[in-house]
């Protein structure tokens, strides 16, 4: 490839190939405090390939791939290059990584303890993760929590945050600049600008933390606190999963192992400061 | 570079000593792009690897096995849809091989279902599968109508609760196909295995490779079966092979498939000028997965045409699926 990167992200190494220079560029700025060894032996290999034999040049389109793609994704502009590659990470992590059960959740930490929030996309739970990772707490990560399929315990995939829509102005307003990505403006799911996790998420992104409370964040509503059975939160988890299926008896052990332990509530919130003052609340009841 | 690293790897697994993290990085790559990465972690076996390997090779253990596991179970539910019918059901391909322990199923990435039954079974296999939960995947006429006037297999078909593809065959190659195997003749020495299953004898195991690989097809994904015959080979007797290549009229391809599994994966062979074309398609991969040699990939996506089907039949039918959207390569 014509540009490439190494990129270290919790526990996952990525090689990432592109066959132009800004996506690359870019990641390499807004990861710059991440590990980047230049010879290390990488669990995925991500691709961003030009879409068609002139598309390198020629109405730049981006088609993502690596180790596992898929054949239908649709392709991408160059001007959305960054959120291609991140994209790219996900999709290697979502198809192949067999080390921890995969919960498509957010997760933060705190006094050596991991809160998860999981929920459909525009549940919230980036922007929580982002706002409670802004006032004290851990951010483990916005888009996967990696849950030990042997100890039971929550380990981090800090990756930038994807902040999407309102929720940009509104982390805009705490986090500095610097640590704000580029503005991406009308991609498939709107615009969309990264923050780059506070310094000790990246120094501490290999520390676990066994979980101590689940909740099904929703935005939008009046607020409200509801119990979630434990046969719903399984069946809502194994949705989460992307790879429950694939590791089999060991998943389906850790993860009824996660159900029986962690307290879980739905949550529903009309506003950010509403919703950091619930969740404390619940944290201090609850954890 | 292009995949001889990871023929390679798999002749002599000793060899990946000698590989940094490049080396390390671009053999993974292709050996998932080329779905040999569960092969190849079972060939290195206990051999010392870099730390950042060991878990990789783990994990592609750990697939295949579930692979395995979820194509034996896909065979017995199909072994009791077919139960009722007095069928001989054979399994071809990656079930047969780990249904049997053979050593071509050993780490292998098993897709579909496939399964040879008797041609004049046909219609009551297709009904029996329907009422057993599979369904069509193609919902084109034009395809439904070519698989069953031209081809060896029915459409394809899935199952509506476990996603799985099963192919139903009733012989090895399209009728199109200038080779003509007799599958009536691989059905009558077909080896049972277990539950009214069986699969193909020793050499026409060879034989379905080898067409499959040369006979027919663009040879993607060609390096995975030269694999497969090279371990099929081991313990054939040549003379037997050849007598049986013979009958099915593939006597070229299966000496072709025995020099090249030899070249890529045993002690070496003299190759023709053919075999070294075939050789450099089944290697246009490169160290990042990507597959190069356009130009090449797209001369075997045209000759895999010409060989399945008569030059009118071959132009009306890339016409009509130019029509519908499909772009080759």
């Amino acid at each position: 490839m014509n540009h490439d990167l190494t990129l270290t992200i919790g526990p996952a190494t990525f090689r990432i190939g592109s066959a132009w220079r800004q996506p690359v560029e870019a990641l390499a700025g807004l990861y710059a405090d991440y590990p980047m060894p230049a010879d290390a032996i990488a669990d995925f290999t991500v691709r961003l390939e030009p879409a068609g034999p002139f598309r390198r040049w020629f109405r730049p389109s981006i088609f993502i791939t690596g180790d596992h793609g898929l054949a239908d994704a649709a392709p991408m502009s160059l001007a959305h290059g960054l959120l291609a590659a991140e994209m790219g990470m996900n999709l290697q992590m979502a198809l192949g990584w067999r080390r921890h059960l995969l919960l498509h959740a957010s997760s933060v930490e705190k006094n050596g303890r991991a809160l998860v929030m999981t929920g459909e996309s525009g549940s919230g739970k980036s922007t929580l993760a982002a706002q409670l990772g802004e006032r004290g707490w851990r951010l483990m990560g916005d888009e996967f929590a990696l849950l030990d399929l042997e100890t039971g315990a929550i380990f981090p995939f800090p990756r930038l945050v994807s902040l999407k829509n309102r929720a940009i102005d509104v982390i805009a307003a705490e986090a500095p600049a610097q640590r704000m990505g580029p503005m991406l403006a009308g991609t498939a799911k709107g615009d969309i600008r990264h923050l780059v996790p506070r310094g000790e998420a990246v120094a501490r992104m290999t520390e676990g933390a066994p979980p101590a409370l689940l909740l099904f964040p929703r935005f939008g509503h009046e607020a409200d606190v509801r119990p979630v059975g434990q046969g719903e939160v399984f069946m809502r988890l194994t949705q989460a999963s992307t790879n429950y299926v694939a590791l089999g008896e060991p998943g389906f052990a850790a993860l009824s192992r996660f159900v029986g332990n962690v307290p879980a509530r739905a949550i529903d919130f009309p506003s950010g400061d509403e919703a950091i003052a619930l969740v404390e609340r619940l944290w201090e009841e609850l954890a | 570079m292009n995949a001889r690293r990871l023929a390679q790897a798999l002749r002599d697994p000793d060899g990946v000593a000698a590989l940094d993290a490049g080396g390390w990085n671009a053999l993974v790559a292709m050996a998932r792009a080329e779905r040999l990465i569960g092969t190849l972690a079972l060939r290195i076996g206990d051999r010392p690897v870099p730390a950042a390997v060991r878990p990789i090779l783990s994990d592609a253990r750990l697939d295949a096995e579930r692979e395995a596991r979820q194509a034996l179970w896909e065979a017995d539910r199909a072994a009791e849809a077919l139960a009722g019918l007095d069928v001989p059901v054979v399994l071809l391909k990656g079930t047969a091989y780990a249904a049997a322990g053979l050593r071509a199923g050993q780490g292998r990435f098993i897709g579909d279902l496939d399964i040879l039954v008797p041609r004049d079974a046909m219609e009551r296999v297709e009904r029996a599968l329907i009422d057993a939960g599979w369904e069509w995947v193609k919902d084109d006429p034009y395809d439904d109508a070519y698989y069953r006037q031209w081809m060896h297999e029915l459409p394809p078909m899935i199952h509506a609760a476990r996603d799985r593809m099963i192919d139903v065959h009733h012989t090895v190659l399209p009728l199109t196909a200038r080779q003509t195997p007799d599958a009536a003749a691989m059905i009558a020495q077909a080896v049972p295995i277990a539950n009214q299953l069986s699969m193909l004898s020793p050499e026409d195991r060879v034989c379905h490779a080898a067409a499959h690989l040369l006979a027919d097809g663009d040879l993607a994904g060609g390096l995975r079966n030269l694999w497969d015959i090279y371990c099929l080979l081991d313990g054939v007797d040549g003379a037997a092979l050849e007598a049986r290549a013979a009958r099915h009229g593939l006597l070229p391809h299966v000496r072709q498939a025995r020099r090249l599994a030899n070249a890529f994966y045993g002690e070496g062979a003299r190759l023709t000028l053919w075999d070294r074309i075939v050789m450099a398609r089944l290697l246009a991969r490169d160290g990042w997965g990507r597959e190069r040699r356009r130009l090449l990939r797209f001369a075997f996506y045209l000759r895999s045409h010409w060989l399945r089907m008569p030059p009118a039949m071959l132009a009306r039918h890339l016409f009509a699926k130019w029509r519908r959207g499909h772009r080759p390569v």
